[in-house]
């Protein structure tokens, strides 16, 4: 029995920004089914005690001087990748 | 192809005008051109860029003026490092066109030392996999054996490498992504500390075990690459101060005398190949014999490690990920009325099949309603599992075991099954979610066997330890 249903499948690509065929959400709901069942080796481990490891170094609000450096590209450039740009900024389609 | 000598060799003649830069470039490119047609280890060379380079560093040595510890070596990066001279894709549809505006801070670290990238090796898109049969362009051959994968995702860089292609490469180790393309290719792989070296300018995957590393042909070469690459940098706020002047292991600090090491009995039960757990029980038999004091240790949490990863890094790859939208970055479709609609549209076809079922995964993490049940919980076991290290490493100075449970498998093997393929990265993960170092340096082989990486970690911060150890083993294998 799949972990997950069509509608699940669908609304999952909804909010990942992706539209699935048909078949794809086929496939998708038995894969993602079954790595969801081989995750769930977890619900019984006991973790009494302990907090999340959300990070590994122990690093906390690492700061620097918020000053313009000398950089290897400049605004111009960070904007070449961008399909569509206009005037410094990046253009999009209809919003609303 | 001929073997090339060591990086240090390299540089010397270099600065000993007794080859030139611009030779080692023609050279590398002359390999690539050769051998990639059958292999397909490369997506793009750097031929313009390399050469020109070459020229000036050779111009800098005929001047007598200084050059630096890499002068004149040529190298292959990874596609999902930023790199001037070529595009960058990261091996996906998605990224094709994409001209970096700037390079990694790897990369210019290397350029300084006067290495000198001739070209962007193949991976799995998005570094997705571990048989580089996730790119978008083409599936990378082992060098040893062509019916079989490299290994991923970094399967184009350790291909390269194996080759003879260029002295070394770069590639990015997320949950065994250098180590395991090590193994099944026959080179040293070496993932860092998380935080040693700066992943600026390296295409994210997932940031919270993203390292990078070199793969080369020696733990001396790959030592080096190492140390000019690590320390702090102000454009990754998560690198970490170094813990020594040089990372490059002495000649005289190779001795295995009065070191720990301990044995992952975890890592020799079911699903390990035969063939591998006798050439790593005879691996460990000569660590032995080097006058290392090996003991048994028990990390029973490392079986929960795989469940876990495959939470917590779908959950970072869809945040990650978020940023290709077709506004952006390259690739975006056509025809669309909105933003809305261009946003689907262009993620969809821009995407492979597994960048998309992580995405969701992620995404499916993340949700409000399973996010306690799933990702909270996969946080917390790597809490224990990061305990459980440590205080294992309280009692031993380094830990041993495979690096994959097979050797390199035929291409289209595990294609089929998602669960079989990550089950790829069972012994690989664990070390990467607890943040520490680990090296993958190929045994001695019986006769017809495919290549087999030892896999030896140390604690966090424990680098230079573990690449000395890793230098006596690898002595040691070559004299026995």
């Amino acid at each position: 029995m799949a972990l997950l249903t069509r509608e699940q499948i669908q609304k999952l690509a909804a909010l990942s920004r992706l539209r699935l065929s048909e078949d794809e959400v086929e496939k998708y709901q038995k894969e993602l089914s079954d790595i969801l069942d081989y995750v769930k080796l977890l619900e019984s481990v006991d973790v009494e005690g302990l907090t999340p490891a959300y990070q590994v170094t122990g690093l906390q609000n690492v700061m620097r001087m918020d000053n313009i450096i000398d950089y290897q590209a400049k605004p111009s450039d960070m904007l070449a990748g961008a399909p569509k740009n206009q005037n410094g900024y990046i253009q999009v389609g209809r919003m609303i | 192809m001929k073997s090339w000598p060591t990086i240090s060799t390299i540089a010397d003649d270099v600065k000993n005008q007794k080859t030139t830069a611009v030779s080692n470039v023609e050279e590398a490119l002359r390999r690539i051109e050769q051998l990639n047609p059958e292999y397909q280890a490369i997506i793009a060379v750097i031929k313009d860029r390399s050469i020109k380079r070459a020229r000036g560093i050779d111009e800098t040595v005929a001047l007598g003026g200084a050059v630096g510890r890499l002068a004149g070596v040529p190298f292959i990066a990874k596609d999902n490092f930023l790199v001037f001279g070529a595009e960058t894709t990261a091996a996906s549809n998605m990224l094709i066109g994409f001209n970096a505006p700037y390079q990694s801070t790897a990369i210019e670290l290397l350029e300084a030392e006067g290495a000198i990238c001739v070209a962007k090796a193949n991976l799995d898109a998005f570094a997705h996999g571990g048989s580089t049969e996730n790119s978008d362009f083409f599936i990378t051959k082992n060098p040893h054996d062509s019916t079989r994968v490299p290994g991923g995702s970094s399967g184009g860089s350790a291909a390269a490498v194996a080759l003879h292609l260029s002295p070394f490469a770069l590639g990015s180790d997320t949950g065994g992504s250098i180590r395991q393309p090590a193994s099944f290719c026959g080179v040293v792989g070496y993932k860092p500390t998380y935080g040693l070296v700066s992943r600026s300018g390296v295409i994210a995957m997932a940031s919270s075990t993203d390292t990078i590393g070199p793969l080369a042909a020696s733990v001396d070469d790959a030592a080096l690459v190492i140390d000019v690459m690590s320390g702090v940098d102000p454009l990754d706020s998560t690198t970490i101060e170094r813990t020594t002047s040089s990372y490059v292991p002495g000649s005289s600090s190779t001795s295995l005398k009065g070191k720990k090491i301990g044995i992952v009995k975890e890592y020799f039960g079911e699903g390990l190949d035969d063939n591998v757990e006798s050439v790593i029980r005879a691996a460990i038999e000569s660590l032995k014999q080097s006058g290392a004091e090996v003991v048994e240790v028990s990390l029973p949490s490392l079986s929960l490690a795989l469940a876990a990863y495959y939470i917590v890094v779908p959950a970072e790859i869809s945040s990650n990920l978020s940023r290709y939208d077709g506004q952006r970055y390259q690739h975006s479709a056509t025809d669309t009325e909105s933003l809305a609609e261009s946003y689907e549209k262009s993620r969809s076809e821009g995407f492979g099949a597994e960048a998309k079922r992580r995405i969701m995964i992620g995404t499916h993490v993340l949700s409000s309603g399973y996010y306690d049940a799933y990702y909270k919980k996969a946080q917390l076991v790597r809490a224990k599992i990061i305990r459980e290290l440590d205080a294992a490493f309280s009692d031993v100075d380094f830990m041993v075991g495979p690096v994959a449970p097979t050797t390199a498998f035929k291409i289209g093997e595990n294609t089929e099954d998602p669960v079989a393929m990550y089950l790829q990265d069972i012994m690989t993960v664990g070390i990467s979610l607890a943040g520490v170092p680990a090296i993958s340096v190929p045994c001695a082989v019986p006769v017809g066997s495919m290549p087999i990486g030892l896999q030896l970690f140390a604690q966090r911060g424990q680098d230079a330890q573990l690449l000395s150890i890793a230098k006596a083993f690898e002595n040691h294998r070559a004299a026995s």
